[in-house]
């Protein structure tokens, strides 16, 4: 016994003392590493990243999937463009989703994604962007991360003060850049002043499912409503949105609309607004927009046209709506996470003016009133003003807060990021951009509680940052460490598309709820196989409905005769996967759509109006498996005189 | 023998575990299965770790020709297994019960403890066999027919115990919560027939003539 008992103790002497050598080693190599930018961006193969980053697309219309620090793209997620990568806005089941009063429109311009909150904290549910250039706004579901709504805003043009939302996710907010006749008629353009307006839209997002409708719309005096945010904590129930061209120039702006030294920030106290709608004020005006609705169940969107908007005059709103004078064309307007300042950055200027949501609320009670346009009050610039940050950078356009007192505005002119401090307005530190910065994105640095690790600049120009791909490149976006008191470029990354705003969040949230298959006992689509043995091929006149399925490696039936030229053939490919990552994807020769990426226990359709005989194949497009190139089948097509019956089978000779 | 008695009853009725506990489970990791498939085998039948691992495991088979994974009804051993354990643990509670009321001697403890060791090895041995048949009883039209280096076709047998590796799976085969239920409560009446054995010779000596000529 004596013996054992020794040569354990020996046993573990050793193991402490290679322990402990171990510990020093780790200790003077980590020590050399600490100050390594790379080490700080390194996500090691098989690790995963600490954010989530939603990065508009602009003018790619869609919604991409990065994460940080690493600044690897993961998804795109197709929005308001179709995507032939997955057959979205192609399949029968999408094209819904990109109906509008203008008939099915195949792209748009994102522009700021911003994330669901419940009491002004992300709460990961939904992703909300809006589409600007015919206006709509658009709910992402983040378990799926597919989208799964959109509504079209009537009366709105250049959707591009949205889609903000409220810290409990009451409303998403969609305010028109352009101001445009209301209801839309013929008139000269230069009759512009006075007569067109301008729709602030508050859209009511149902805490349950998630589904939006257009509660009221605001019409207010003809400027262009720029950008806005809503105010938060002790300013939760007011939104404020900047404005330019209060000139009301309709041409040349850059020059007419550039003459006002001060524009507005329009503050709109949207529970009063609410109140009085609730309590049947506003007037309902006939309209015409699309209100598309995708379910996870069937697997299919559709598309219902609204025909009516309740508006309201903000005139009938006493005390509802204000307008707080703001130099020099403001651009961004953001609210700090305590929800006492907001910030107009004024991107002809130099400097930050910051206004004191406590004062402006004095301000109001006392009536310090400087005139008013169109009826609506002007508060007193000095009466509102918290600071003005001599930033000594040039054209201001976007703040971002850490949740640590500090604020991040990008300078597009100058080209940098600079740090300041709330309530002193003292400028910390500046670091470039490369280059012209437009937003910048700190993960839930819009909510009550920003996740103040990282910022992520979105710039407008590349130039020379990487290896050059002919005139037209992608846009760079440089990733800076915040968590001390001087910024540090970290990293420097490539974004697909135009990216404006973006949003983020911590993969903790997100992570753990992202969906993994869609179950087959829960497909309700009415082209639905549920089984093999359902799978058949159908005839209705002209029509031919092929509910297929597909399990690897083959599709059932892939052995179809009785097809004719002039026919019109539905393929319903449900994918009988129930494992994480098996898509199937599904094409057809001398289709005129694109390929179906058909997630498992999913279904979707294709269409294929063959016009020539012969016989014709298709296969799956997704490498699913080893036998994976066997994974294919034919149509035989025949003249649209013949009498051949329709058959189908798998695995007969 | 009030003690062994009492072990007795307690060291059968841990064999009741059997009906709610998997007795066996195996884990197929691979590459690709990062989070890995895995079949929990019950008394009754045998059940995926995860939903629809099931499903996976039988549709990675059939590539290689192995018989779908049998469902309750297709298998005997499912029907018997459950009766085979409930006759046993009424046995035992009831050998217990006589031992306690010393009606029995300690030798019914140790003899119940050896038929439930026969069977159980008869059990594994049925396992075995059925894993011997659908690693090896392929589909003649198989996708994938392997061979072994020395020719001979490749068999798909996972293991009775332990680990093995089988193309580019990574295979588990180790008892869960029932079989070690099942192992404790055996030895708890192996433990019943020694403490028995003591309890039974401080006895005063006419009851055990008076047992003895029953």
């Amino acid at each position: 016994m004596k013996i054992y008992y020794s040569s354990v103790l020996a046993l573990f002497s050793a193991v402490i003392f290679l322990t402990s050598c171990g510990n020093n080693n780790g200790k003077s190599s980590g020590g050399a590493l600490n100050s390594s930018n790379a080490e700080k961006v390194y996500v090691a193969p098989g690790e995963q990243d600490e954010f989530y980053a939603f990065m508009s697309g602009g003018y790619s219309g869609n919604l991409t999937v990065y994460g940080l620090p690493s600044g690897r793209m993961f998804k795109e997620i197709p929005v308001f463009s179709q995507f032939p990568t997955s057959g979205y806005g192609y399949s029968e089941e999408t094209k819904p989703m990109l109906e509008t009063s203008h008939g099915f429109i195949p792209w748009d311009d994102s522009h700021h994604p911003d994330i669901s909150q419940t009491n002004g904290e992300l709460d990961g549910r939904w992703i909300f962007i809006n589409g600007n250039n015919t206006p709509r706004i658009a709910r992402i579901s983040l378990t799926t991360f597919e989208t799964v709504e959109i509504i079209e805003v009537p009366n709105s043009a250049g959707n591009h003060s949205s889609s903000f939302i409220t810290e409990n996710t009451e409303y998403v907010v969609a305010g028109t850049r352009f101001s445009v006749p209301i209801p839309q008629r013929d008139m000269p353009i230069k009759d512009y002043k006075g007569n067109f307006k301008g729709a602030l839209s508050f859209i009511s997002v149902d805490p349950e499912s998630g589904h939006m409708d257009i509660k009221f719309q605001l019409m207010m005096p003809g400027f262009d409503y720029d950008l806005s945010h809503p105010g938060r904590d002790k300013s939760h129930g007011w939104f404020f949105f900047t404005t330019y061209n209060t000139e009301e120039a309709n041409s040349l702006l850059e020059v007419n609309a550039s003459q006002n030294d001060k524009d507005f920030i329009a503050a709109v106290n949207w529970k009063k607004i609410e109140e009085y709608v609730n309590n049947g004020g506003g007037t309902k005006m006939p309209a015409n927009y699309a209100h598309n609705l995708y379910d996870e169940d069937t697997h299919m969107g559709t598309t219902t046209m609204k025909k009516e908007v309740l508006t309201v005059d903000p005139l009938k709103v006493p005390g509802a709506v204000f307008f707080l004078p703001t130099p020099k064309s403001p651009h961004g307007c953001d609210v700090d996470p305590t929800g006492e300042y907001i910030i107009g950055n004024g991107k002809l200027s130099a400097d930050l003016t910051v206004h004191s949501f406590t004062k402006m609320i004095d301000a109001i009670e006392n009536k310090k009133f400087d005139g008013e346009a169109y009826g609506i009050p002007i508060l007193k610039f000095e009466d509102v003003l918290a600071g003005t940050v001599k930033s000594g950078g040039l054209g201001p356009l976007h703040t971002e807060f850490d949740g640590k007192g500090n604020a991040y505005t990008t300078f597009f002119i100058s080209s940098e990021v600079v740090k300041w401090k709330l309530g002193s307005w003292e400028v910390i530190d500046r670091k470039p951009t490369f280059y012209s910065v437009g937003h910048l994105m700190i993960p839930g640095g819009n909510s009550r509680k920003p996740f103040g690790k990282y910022v992520v600049a979105l710039n407008k120009i590349t130039k020379d940052r990487y290896l050059p791909t002919g005139p037209e490149m992608e846009h760079s976006a440089q990733l800076y460490d915040i968590s001390g008191e001087k910024m540090e470029l970290i990293y420097d990354f490539p974004t697909h598309g135009e990216p404006h705003y973006a949003a983020g969040i911590p993969a903790s949230i997100l992570a753990p709820k992202s969906q993994k298959i869609y179950r087959l006992d829960e497909n309700k689509h009415p082209y639905a196989v549920l089984s093999p043995d359902q799978a058949r091929v159908e005839r209705k006149g002209n029509e031919v409905h092929i509910y297929m399925s597909t399990i690897r490696s083959h599709f059932t039936p892939d052995n179809i005769e009785g097809v004719k030229v002039g026919d019109k053939v539905y393929f319903h490919i449900t994918n009988h996967e129930q494992d994480f990552d098996v898509p199937h994807g599904f094409a057809m020769i001398g289709q005129n759509s694109s390929e179906l990426l058909v997630m498992p226990g999913q279904t979707k359709t294709s269409i294929w109006e063959p016009k020539q005989v012969g016989v014709w194949p298709f296969y799956c497009t997704d490498f699913c498996s080893a036998l994976h190139q066997e994974m294919q089948g034919y149509v035989r097509v025949s003249p649209a005189s013949s009498n051949i019956e329709l058959s189908w089978s798998l695995g007969e000779d | 023998m009030k003690k062994a008695g009492i072990l007795m009853i307690l060291g059968s009725l841990l064999l009741l575990a059997l009906f709610k506990f998997p007795l066996w489970n195996i884990i197929l990791g691979a590459p690709q299965y990062p989070e890995p498939l895995g079949m929990d085998i019950y008394l009754d039948g045998i059940k995926g770790v995860n939903e629809f691992d099931i499903q996976n495991i039988d549709g990675l088979n059939h590539y290689i020709g192995m018989k779908t994974i049998p469902k309750p009804a297709d298998m005997w051993e499912f029907n018997v297994f459950p009766t085979v354990i409930g006759i046993m643990v009424a046995l035992g509670v009831l050998v217990g019960l006589l031992g306690f009321f010393g009606k029995v001697s300690y030798w019914w403890f140790i003899g119940w403890f050896g038929l439930m060791s026969v069977l159980g090895i008869m059990g594994m041995y049925d396992f075995n066999a059925w894993m011997t048949d659908y690693g090896t009883n392929l589909d003649p039209h198989a996708i994938m027919k392997l061979s072994n280096p020395d020719g001979t076709p490749m068999s798909y047998k996972p293991p009775l115990f332990g680990h093995e590796k089988m193309l580019n799976f990574d295979v588990d085969s180790y008892p869960h919560i029932g079989a070690y239920f099942m192992f404790v409560g055996m030895m708890i009446t192996a433990l019943a027939f020694f403490i028995g054995k003591k309890e039974w010779n401080k006895r005063p000596q006419k009851n055990v003539e008076k047992i003895l000529e029953v």
